[in-house]
């Protein structure tokens, strides 16, 4: 009977190794619980190639790696899918154009039955541009070597929140994501707040394209003040959002390749880049006053003389670092960090990776170990990364339905305030209940991870082994007497996946 | 209704502890309260119509909903000299309110001025006076389950909202799309184990046996729509199993429907907001039919954060704005009337020139209904609503 459990069960494991003398995956090195609940947090969790990257470097160096990622070399079975998606080779603006002129084509259809259809097909293409953007943000969770840029890039994603299903944005995320916050994913705030205040998918998500002199729309003003740089409560009247609008008239998208015919006085003024334009025509060049500061008409200049207003007022300093360490430390960050970490944000000016070393570095950030519930993506991606190791998965699409179903699929929150990143919005009895049913899922089958997603034959088929060096390394050794005990009564290999990927040390990071 | 005996039935009730020990067994007198909440703030001007204004249709060219014509069969309906209901509303709720089981509230909702979602929202569902510092984990529907020794209570949702946070345990699920149960018994046991001593150990007990409860319940849904020809969709789907799953086992109850920030393209009698609404009403009537006759102990709440700008903006649609319409519903409900604190819509009755005002505000409004409804003394009210001055406005 014992012979026929073939599944590593923990005691097993320990019997084996105990027989053989040496630990059960060979000489392979095990971490402390601290060094391994630290990778935990800076990564989206172990594989073996981080582990043995991690022990190569020292802590040191490898946080400065992490912080000022360079060389960022992707395995080519990642890499490859990546560069043949068409979002990675057709710029947003030709790929907003073609949704622009089919969306012009349709409305001039006078048959019912071929404008439905025509819809239907559009439609169809925007979830499709918008599923590539969520391959891409996937496939580079679970495998890019910068894996702390990886997960800033999550976090600014979610602080400036799109949503696809709003106008055209599904056409432009994919942009959004890789263009305007990867490469200042640890960069500086203030270059944040520009490169999404003139993104298209911003624009049209929070109805700035709309945004005109004479035709106020204050949504994205009262965002930018409230969820992007101040934070609500923070000394920000009604009468400067309403200012801050003002400013912001005629930020919008270009409706064509043209340059709009201009009085010559405001030629040099007009700005484009991409689909973004500023549209001289479309401003208000009175004179405003934003928190009580003057700023005279001038075009785009006073939009980044409101965006420098903004991010110098010490309430967006405690804003970033609050949200940075309810992130990665706690659900009630100590405020002496959360002040030390806005004390440096205004020293160096919004420097995302200063303000970042100063929380990976603080004794808080140690104490905090192990206690941070893991968030859906958190969790998924963990849970690759763990079954598979280093193996690529060839189909995200299972990985996104999970994140939809545990409901953080990326560009898919509705409001602009972005998904909860405290355990109180995870872990709800229903959630919990529906991510041991993913647990569930994941360990009991591949799940069609590795079914080509042009429907040709899967390579492979069965379920994952969980059980493998990554989880020696740096999961096993410090499993509670709780979680052994339950492993220990698992009747098949799939109910041990699933206990364990339930189990509350894998549900916390 | 027996509201008064109801607290008194309660104490008498054995709690037949069916899983994690909060599936009560209830009295079947006892009153079921339903609270819907819809965020984004729903432009209430277009809904419940103020017909009588004037102001309103110069505010709105392009956005008004047309004056109704009395006896018309399709149009806005007509709901007293100033007020009209929506034409989207037509075949659900005015029915409803002609036969006197729905009534409205306008000017209805916070003393928040933010005009923001997120702060607005927050603010309702915690319940507590603004210019307080506030207990960010306490709701006032978890103070409401306290008050009344823990009635059924559940919020439909995929998380658990602000308005159920608090000491009590509150489950949650989400009605959306329920398969069956996954786990067997002993599966549902080791997984329980393994947050034994955990702080999470009553979400996870809960979790599972929700799931496995709410299974059984909608083996009859699964049954009786495979004889359906048309099997409702979205909310409607969504509010015809929260009727049933509030018919057998919840008193108290609260689901959230998005999509009303409507701040471009809002549409009038067909459009964005039209199609929400339309299904907001189709959703309550299912609601209403699952109930059957527990109808009659049944209220039903719709709230909103804000109303809009009661002009509409350069876009054909409205922005953040202040008081908003409650909706009442029930089958005992003292219905077919606009209750509450009312003005005359003209320019200068606006707030702040934008908005309607706040004249009803809604800790006064739902505290005088849970007193009414629950037999609550005014101690207990303040409990779940401290420091608020209760208004019965004969709701029930």
């Amino acid at each position: 009977m014992l012979m026929r459990r073939r599944f590593p069960v923990t005691a097993l494991a320990a019997a084996c190794s105990i027989l053989a003398g040496v630990p059960a995956w060979g000489a392979h090195p095990q971490l402390s619980r601290e060094d391994a609940q630290w990778l935990a947090r800076i990564t989206y969790g172990p594989t073996t190639e981080t582990v043995d990257e991690y022990l190569k470097l020292g802590r040191r160096r490898y946080l400065a790696e992490q912080l000022h990622p360079h060389d960022i070399r992707l395995p080519p079975e990642v890499a490859h899918p990546i560069a043949a998606l068409e979002i990675s080779r057709t710029d947003a603006e030709s790929l907003l154009a073609q949704a622009r002129s089919e969306h012009q084509r349709i409305n001039a259809l006078s048959d019912e039955t071929q404008k439905q259809e025509a819809r239907k097909a559009l439609n169809e293409r925007g979830r499709d541009l918008a599923y590539q953007a969520a391959r891409r943000e996937i496939l580079l969770a679970l495998y890019s070597p910068a894996q702390l840029q990886e997960q800033m890039t999550w976090f600014w994603l979610n602080h400036f929140s799109v949503f696809q299903h709003k106008a055209h944005t599904a056409f432009l995320v994919g942009d959004f994501a890789d263009h305007a916050i990867r490469p200042r994913a640890l960069g500086h705030f203030r270059d944040l707040v520009l490169a999404t205040l003139t993104h298209p998918a911003m624009l049209l998500y929070l109805d700035n394209a709309q945004n005109a002199v004479g035709h106020v729309n204050e949504n994205y003003a009262r965002e930018l003040m409230e969820l992007h740089t101040l934070g609500v409560n923070s000394g920000y009247t009604q009468q400067d959002i309403q200012e801050l609008a003002r400013v912001l008239t005629g930020v919008g998208i270009r409706v064509n390749d043209r340059v709009p015919r201009l009085e010559p006085e405001w030629q040099a003024l007009y700005r484009h880049e991409g689909a973004f334009e500023f549209n001289p025509a479309r401003h208000d060049f009175g004179s405003k006053v934003l928190l009580s500061k003057p700023i005279t008409g001038a075009g785009f200049e006073e939009v980044e003389h409101a965006v420098d207003l903004l991010v110098a007022q010490p309430a967006c300093a405690k804003l970033i670092a609050h949200e940075l360490a309810l992130y990665f430390v706690s659900d009630e960050p100590p405020q002496r960090l959360v002040d030390r970490m806005a004390k440096t944000f205004r020293k160096s000016h919004g420097d995302i990776a200063e303000v970042l070393a100063v929380l990976f570095e603080s004794r808080e950030f140690e104490a905090s170990l192990g206690k941070k519930y893991k968030d859906p993506m958190h969790y998924v991606i963990s849970t690759v990364r763990l079954a598979y190791d280093g193996r690529v998965i060839v189909n995200t699409r299972p990985v996104l339905n999970w994140l939809n179903a545990l409901g953080e699929a990326p560009f898919n929150r509705q409001t602009p305030d972005g998904y909860p990143l405290t355990e109180a919005g995870w872990a709800s009895s229903g959630q919990i209940a529906r991510r041991f049913e993913i647990a569930r899922t994941a360990g009991a089958s591949n799940a069609g991870l590795f079914n080509p997603e042009d429907g040709s034959p899967a390579a492979s088929t069965g379920f994952p082994q969980l059980a493998g060096p990554a989880y020696y390394a740096a999961v096993e050794p410090y499993l509670t007497t709780s979680t052994r005990t339950a492993l220990g009564r698992a009747s098949s290999q799939v109910e041990w996946n699933t206990f364990l990927l339930a189990s509350p040390e894998f549900n916390y990071r | 209704m027996h509201r008064r005996t109801f607290l008194h039935g309660l104490a008498l009730a054995a709690p037949a502890l069916m899983t994690a020990g909060r599936l009560y067994a209830v009295p079947a007198s006892s009153p079921r309260f339903l609270l819907v909440f819809l965020r984004g703030g729903y432009d209430c001007a277009n809904v419940v119509v103020p017909c009588s204004s004037r102001y309103y249709y110069e505010a709105r060219p392009n956005i008004a909903i047309q004056k109704p014509v009395a006896g018309a069969t399709e149009g806005a309906v007509v709901l007293d000299s100033d007020w009209a209901l929506c034409p989207a509303l037509r075949d659900s709720i005015a029915p409803l309110y002609a036969s006197r089981e729905a009534l409205f509230i306008p000017f209805a909702g916070t003393s928040d001025l933010s005009r923001s979602h997120f702060e607005t929202q927050d603010d309702i569902e915690l319940g507590q006076p603004s210019q307080a510092r506030r207990d960010l984990r306490s709701g006032f529907l978890s103070r409401l389950t306290t008050t009344l020794s823990g009635p059924a209570s559940i919020a439909f949702t995929d998380s658990l909202p602000v308005v159920f946070r608090g000491a009590t345990d509150i489950p949650n699920i989400s009605l959306k799309g329920v398969g069956k149960p996954v786990f067997d018994e002993r599966q549902s046991a080791i997984l329980t184990d393994l947050y034994a001593g955990h702080h999470l150990q009553t979400e996870v007990t809960d979790g599972l046996a929700l799931r496995q409860e709410v299974g059984r319940e909608l083996q009859q849904e699964m049954q009786a729509s495979a004889r359906d020809a048309v099997s409702p969709k979205g909310f409607e789907l969504e509010a015809r199993r929260i009727g049933t799953l509030m018919r057998d086992q919840y008193r108290v109850g609260f689901v959230d429907v998005g999509g009303w920030d409507t701040h471009v393209n809002e549409g009038a009698v067909e459009g964005a907001l039209a199609n929400n609404i339309a299904s907001l009403g189709r959703g309550l009537r299912a609601f209403q039919q699952e109930l059957g006759p527990a109808w009659r102990d049944t209220v039903v709440v719709v709230v909103s954060e804000f109303g809009r700008t009661f002009r509409e903006n350069g876009n054909r649609g409205t922005d953040h704005g202040h008081g908003s319409v409650y909706w009442v519903l029930g089958g005992d409900v003292k219905g077919g009337r606009i209750a509450g604190e009312q003005v005359r819509i003209e320019r200068g009755t606006l707030f702040q020139d934008r908005d309607y005002p706040v004249l009803n505000d809604y800790r006064a409004v739902l505290g005088g209904l849970f007193a009414s409804l629950w037999g609550l003394s005014g101690e207990q009210v303040q409990q779940v609503f401290p420091a608020s001055r209760p208004v019965d406005l004969g709701l029930v």
